[in-house]
Order: structure tokens, then C-alpha cells, then sequence
């Protein structure tokens, strides 16, 4: 049984309302990878198909499928930019999503087209108060 | 439990008063006078169980079927010998009645005859991964186009041989209507596929390359060789084969092919009615996740027993919905699990000295027709268990008389390629013994004398108009 993550939502990250989250890396980076509430609900994670490099996302539209044994879940950009880097390693360990969503199990790195994107992000306590909901 | 159920006037005066209803007609006083037919249905009266089974009896005895006549008609489903071993089995209400039955809770032994019969096909194209199967060989091509749009990230062009069954590029046409791609054919030279004609065709638009071994002409082909233009262009090589073959055949997977395919019949099912019957299709580790169909998978219980689940699911359509591999719901499952069982009484050995012995019936036969005054090879490719022929006489006026004389003797060519009007396809399987493909002979020859100087080249149809 692998082992999960505590529940929890880090307060240096900026969440998206469909479950994705990203960490700004300097102005012009950042990093996208789902939530912790994301991971619980789609069970133990078996396969990611991640984008190619260099390819163009935009934000609230899906750049990636994320599949577990019972379900396979869009994964939905929280801004908008192209794809520098993809999280190789989950090619082999795919559960690293389910054990660490918001370190080991991140997903793309991008180099955004469209920073101010962040006014349309939650802070996470408006994300949690989203979830309580 | 009961297999058969039915209600007396009893039952019925019971059912209504149980619901405080007086009689049929009330419950159905909602729909409205305009849309009632107002009559009796126009059905013939009633007939006894005696008086139907005579009637049935009397309608099927019209046809002619292979236990009757000697059938040498192949072109894509064989007459071989099903052992009795496999109704035996099929026929058990827990294989026979059953639809869709995947809970693992209740459903060990049909998950494991799927497993088994997937590793089954996996050994004997040499490729990883099989599905555990799908309706017939035609739309498994079609299957295959599908995955190779998605496998090529939107390529949309498919090359096919004309080698491939009739059947499977029409079925393939189709379907491409809906995919929004485009098929090119590559013609056959002296029964093989044109190779510089394929090469030709093959670019980086193509998602696809579809051969056939043996092919739709019995000729085997250099799939191997084929296939190298699928390569270069990062297309895929889809092959369909008969199965049969597969026991002294190079597997397409060590051919270089990324899917393999096929109709299943020949293994342990019989002609019956050209259906029903499986597709097979098998695939390499990297279209996993792209495979159409069921999939069984082996896995340990709580308990840590051996047990078997319908694996990789998140490609169906109960979870992908709109972008799942296939539609498929059902599986052909009772007649993949006959050629299971085929396989099993056959054993390795047995398979493989089961084909060794079409290679020779075969070799056997060619030589024998193509030495009949009026009859010749159409091609001198390698063949396995089927020869095409040219007649110098009408096809169809042949057949006729062959089957004047209980004889099958082929498929005519001239339905499907117009180029062989005079060509005819002869299917050997192990049921077809010397002595009867003696008779063949003498029977074309016979036939073909007879039709003395009349043209060949005619509409197929006889002086008196009979086709």
C-alpha cells in the first residue's frame, strides 16, 4: 500500500478551482502538479501521460491525463505558457503523485506567457474554504 | 432453474388480479385510439413443436453445407476439424449463457479462459500483449486504424495491400469515413504486394501500413522486407494472419510488425453461417494502453491467491467514455474460448504438426491441379494452405458442375479482382484427404472440358441464364 500524503495545502502555492496547483519560480517560471484532494479522489495513480516539451498550454484547458485504476482525470493548466520541463521520473513511479503531489510527484515545469494570470488564482486557505464547501 | 417458462390462462387471471387490474386490454387504455392498430396481428396460426422442428428441417435441407459437400472454399474461414472436446466445454451453461461476465467475484473461469487464450496468441505471434478478443478479423483492421491515428498523434492516412482480405479494407473504408482518413491501395504483382509500389505510397503522413500473410491470393509474404517502408516513416506495420499458419509461419512479431491480427475461426470454430466468430489482436508493449477490447489481467486476491480481473480498463468506454480505445462491451468470448480449448487438445506439438501437414497437403494439391489440362497457377509465390488458380473455362459454369458432383471446389476470384475474372482460390485444410483432392482434380478437369470452347471471359451466367 503506498503511502499517501497527510492531507494538506501549502501556503506558498497558488491553487486552481479544478484541483491543480502552482508554484511560481521566479517571473517567469513556474511549476504545475494536482492537489492533495485531487490525488485522494482518484485512488492509487498507475499512469501519467505527460506533454511534450515545448508544446503550448493554456490555462483552464487540459494539458495532460492523469489515469489511476478506476479513473483517468484531466489535468487542467492553471496558467497559460509552454512546457520546459516534464517530470521523467513518473514515468517508473507514477505513485509519487499519490505519496508527494506537491514535491516529488510534480508534473511540468513552464515558462509562462501570461504572468498576471496569477489575479485568477486562489490563496490556499480560499481553496480549502473551497473544498469544505 | 427452470429453462423454459411460459404462462396458462391461470397465471394470467392470477397476475391481473394480484395488480386489481380485469384484463390486458385496460393496461393499455393510455394509448390513444389513433395509434392502436386495431386488429389482430397478421401472424400465421401457431404450430406444434413437431410441425416447426419439420418446417425448420425442410428450409435447412435447401442449403448445402460442408458436411455434405466437400469444401475446398476458404478465402478467410476453413473448414477444419473442431474435436468434439470443444463443445464439450463451450457448451456448459456457465460458458454458454453467460453475457458479459467480468466480476471477478463471480467470473474466475471465464477471466482465466480469456487470460489463457490472450497468452495463447500472445506466444504464437510473438507479440506481448493481447486483448482477449474482438468480433471478427475485418473490424480488428479497422481497430488497428483507429489505435494508429491516436498511436501517431493525429497521422490520418492508412496504405493497405490488396493482398489484404476483401472484406477487411472494405470494413476498413468504412471506417475511415468516420476517422476522416484516407486509404491508399498497393496492388499485387504475380500474387505478392507491389513492394516499390508500397514504398512509393508510404510517407510521413501515414499512420499505418496494412499487409496480409498469407494473402487474400494464399501467397506468403516477406513481411519483414514490406515493412521496412512502414519504419522509415514511423508508421506502423499492422499484419493480418490466419492462425492456423502460426505453427510453421514466421510470427509476425518477430517480423518487425507492432500489431497483429486476424480472423479467428479457423481455431476451433466451425464455418456455421460465416459467423459468429473472434478477432484476435495482439500489439507490442508501447500500444498498451491503446489496445481496443477486454483485457485480463492475473493478479493476487486478499488472500494472496492467484486470481483474475479485467485489467487496464481505463481505456473502455465505462471510463474513458468519448475517448476510449473501443466500444466494445461484449467480447467474443465463447468463440475465442473455443479456439482455446483447440489449442489446448492440439498442444505445441500438435499445432506444429498440424501445419506442417497443410504445408504438404498444399504442396500436394498444387502440384496435382496445376498438372490438370485447362488449369494453371496464377502465381508461383510460396504458399501455406490455399492456391489460386486460373481456369481456362467460366468459373462459375465449373463450380457449377463440381457441385453437381458434391465438390466446393474455391472461391471465385473474378468477385473481388476483376483483373483474375478466371482465377480460383482452393483452401486445403487437414479434413481435405488425397483421395479428395484427387476427385478435385479430375472434377475441374472434367468441368472444364466440358464447357468446350466457351469463352471465359463471359458474365458468369449459364446458356439458361442460371448464374
Amino acid at each position: 500500500m503506498t503511502k499517501l500524503a497527510e492531507a494538506s495545502y501549502p501556503d506558498d502555492l497558488l491553487y486552481h478551482d479544478q484541483h491543480d496547483w502552482a508554484r511560481l519560480e521566479g517571473d517567469e517560471h513556474a511549476v504545475f502538479g494536482i492537489t492533495w484532494y485531487a490525488q485522494d479522489s482518484l485512488g492509487e495513480v498507475v499512469f501519467y501521460d505527460p506533454p511534450e516539451p515545448g508544446a503550448t498550454i493554456d490555462k483552464d484547458s487540459s494539458y495532460a491525463e492523469v489515469e489511476s485504476v478506476k479513473a483517468v482525470s484531466d489535468v487542467i493548466a492553471p496558467m497559460s505558457g509552454e512546457i520546459v520541463e516534464v517530470n521523467e521520473a513518473l514515468a517508473d513511479a507514477p505513485e509519487k503523485i499519490n505519496e508527494d503531489p506537491y514535491g516529488e510527484g510534480w508534473l511540468v515545469k513552464v515558462k509562462l506567457s501570461a504572468p498576471k494570470e496569477t489575479d485568477a488564482l486562489l490563496g490556499a486557505d480560499e481553496y480549502r474554504k473551497l473544498l469544505d464547501a | 432453474m427452470s429453462r423454459y417458462t411460459s404462462a396458462t390462462p391461470a397465471d394470467r387471471e392470477q397476475m391481473l388480479a394480484a395488480i386489481g387490474v380485469d384484463s390486458v386490454e385496460e393496461l393499455f387504455e393510455q394509448v390513444p385510439e389513433p395509434l392502436r392498430l386495431g386488429r389482430e396481428l397478421a401472424l400465421p396460426a401457431g404450430m406444434s413443436e413437431a410441425e416447426v422442428y419439420e418446417r425448420l428441417a425442410e428450409l435447412a435441407a435447401r442449403n448445402a453445407d460442408a458436411e455434405e459437400q466437400v469444401c475446398f472454399l476458404g478465402a478467410g474461414m476453413y473448414d477444419h476439424y473442431v474435436p468434439a472436446i470443444v463443445d464439450a466445454i463451450t457448451q456448459r451453461s456457465e460458458f454458454l449463457t453467460p453475457y458479459t461476465p467480468y466480476q471477478p467475484e463471480i467470473s474466475q473461469g471465464g477471466l482465466q479462459a480469456m487470460f489463457e487464450f490472450q497468452t495463447a496468441m500472445s506466444e504464437l505471434t510473438a507479440l506481448p500483449v493481447s486483448n482477449a478478443g474482438l468480433y471478427e478479423g475485418p473490424s480488428s483492421v479497422a481497430s488497428a486504424a483507429y489505435l494508429a491515428i491516436a498511436a501517431s498523434k493525429g497521422r490520418r492516412r492508412f496504405v493497405v495491400s490488396r493482398g489484404v482480405h476483401p472484406h477487411s479494407r472494405e470494413t476498413l473504408a468504412t471506417y475511415s469515413v468516420g476517422y476522416g482518413a484516407e486509404v491508399e491501395e498497393v496492388g499485387l504483382e504475380d500474387g505478392l504486394t507491389d513492394a516499390a509500389a508500397l514504398a512509393a505510397a508510404v510517407d510521413g503522413e501515414t499512420a499505418a501500413v496494412f499487409l496480409q500473410s498469407p494473402n487474400f491470393l494464399g501467397a506468403v509474404e516477406d513481411v519483414e522486407a514490406l515493412g521496412a517502408a512502414a519504419k522509415e516513416h514511423g508508421a506502423l506495420l499492422v499484419v493480418a494472419v490466419d492462425p492456423m499458419t502460426l505453427g510453421v509461419l514466421k510470427p509476425p512479431g518477430e517480423q518487425g510488425a507492432d500489431i497483429a491480427l486476424g480472423e479467428g475461426q479457423p481455431l476451433g470454430n466451425r464455418l456455421d453461417f460465416g459467423g459468429p466468430s473472434f478477432g484476435f489482436f495482439c500489439g507490442t508493449e508501447e500500444l498498451m494502453r491503446k489496445m481496443p477490447g477486454r483485457i485480463a489481467g492475473e493478479t493476487d486476491d486478499a488472500d494472496g491467491r492467484r486470481g483474475f480481473v479485467l485489467a487496464l480498463q481505463t481505456r473502455e468506454q465505462h471510463i474513458r467514455r468519448e475517448k476510449a480505445t473501443h466500444n466494445i462491451c461484449t467480447a467474443q468470448a465463447l468463440n475465442a474460448l473455443a479456439a482455446t480449448i483447440h489449442l489446448a487438445w492440439l498442444g505445441r506439438e500438435g499445432f506444429r504438426e498440424l501445419g506442417e501437414l497443410l504445408l504438404r497437403r498444399t504442396a500436394y494439391a498444387r502440384e496435382r491441379l496445376a498438372a490438370t489440362p485447362g488449369v494453371e497457377l496464377l502465381h508461383e509465390a510460396p504458399v501455406a494452405r490455399e492456391i489460386a488458380l486460373r481456369l481456362e473455362a467460366p468459373v462459375d459454369r465449373v463450380l457449377e458442375r463440381c457441385a453437381e458432383r458434391g465438390i466446393a471446389a474455391g472461391y471465385p476470384l473474378g468477385r473481388e479482382y476483376p483483373e483474375h475474372e478466371d482465377g480460383l482460390l482452393v483452401a486445403i485444410t487437414e479434413r481435405r484427404t488425397r483421395t479428395q483432392i484427387d476427385d478435385l482434380a479430375e472434377a475441374l478437369g472434367a468441368a472444364i472440358a466440358a464447357c468446350g470452347d466457351l469463352p471465359v471471359h463471359t458474365t458468369g451466367k449459364s446458356p439458361q441464364g442460371v448464374h
